[in-house]
């Protein structure tokens, strides 16, 4: 029996969907932000699934890239947070709101 | 063997791989969600990346598998359990919610997201025939992938450069201590 790519972007649609569930339940940044991690390698799964489908190597080099933003991404993220708990001494999303009128 | 009976064996074996790691990440992802401790979120994180660096292989990416375990499970999972010990924040604490409803709602909008995806899917490429990357990775993944950086995506390669530079300058400015 041959595994299509349907499988595997099966198995990327449930991880998107559990990240995106963890990012709405979860009180703690740092957790929020993995779940966004989480979200980002659904997508990258994806992508080399559709390069494998098309035959060509652009989907891997694109996952390539969403990796490389994503480090980028968690390093400002992790200093923001560290910069809030010396502030408030929480990482609690449900304590930062300032915003709010 | 036969080309024919090699073939058959690969899928085989692609096909046992695949019934242990799906599994595998589906529920180490839930788990990461639904437990309340912090680090043993992370730990079931890098669960997560490795199952996933499996399916790359699987995929025919073995660069981008090699990088997912380096750079996502070593180096960023590291860092988010380095802040966490930093930070020495324990069990979450189970507050009074801000928004009545909230989690309910997000598990409902959840799976409305999943059956919208799925759906999708089925509706395009579900049956789409699993092509071959053997053309494309002639000599090797590692050289392919980086031809092509080097040639189509050399403008945006760069531009990553100058990107990462200056997350590591916005992290350091975060960092210093306030006078």
């Amino acid at each position: 029996m041959r595994i299509g790519p349907g499988a595997y972007l099966l198995v990327s649609a449930i991880l998107f969907a559990i990240g995106v569930v963890g990012v709405l339940i979860r009180r703690n940044a740092i957790v929020v932000f993995m779940c966004i991690e989480l979200m980002l390698n659904a997508v990258n799964l994806s992508f080399i699934t559709f390069a494998k489908t098309n035959g060509a190597l652009d989907g891997q080099v694109l996952a390539f890239f969403v990796m490389v933003v994503a480090a980028a991404e968690v390093v400002v993220g992790l200093g923001i947070l560290v910069t809030i708990f010396r502030k408030r001494s929480s990482i609690s999303v449900d304590d930062v709101n300032l915003l709010k009128g | 063997m036969s080309p024919v009976l090699a073939a058959t064996a690969s899928e085989n074996a692609e096909l046992v791989v695949f019934v242990v790691l799906a599994p595998l990440a589906v529920v180490s992802a839930l788990a990461m969600v639904l437990t309340r401790n912090a680090i043993y979120s992370a730990l079931l994180l890098v669960v997560n990346f490795f199952c996933l660096a499996g399916f790359y292989v699987l995929l025919e990416a073995q660069f981008v598998a090699a990088v997912q375990v380096i750079v996502y499970a070593g180096a960023i999972m590291v860092l988010f359990l380095f802040v966490l010990m930093l930070l020495g924040t324990g069990n979450e604490v189970v507050v009074k919610e801000r928004i009545r409803g909230q989690r309910p709602a997000a598990v409902l909008l959840g799976l409305g997201l999943l059956v919208a995806i799925v759906g999708a899917l089925a509706a395009g490429v579900f049956d789409a025939e699993p092509a071959s990357l053997a053309a494309a990775n002639e000599g090797g993944n590692v050289q392919a992938v980086g031809r092509l950086l080097f040639t189509r995506y050399t403008f945006a390669f760069e531009t990553a450069g100058i990107l990462l530079v200056v997350a590591a300058v916005g992290a350091l400015v975060l960092g210093k201590r306030q006078p």
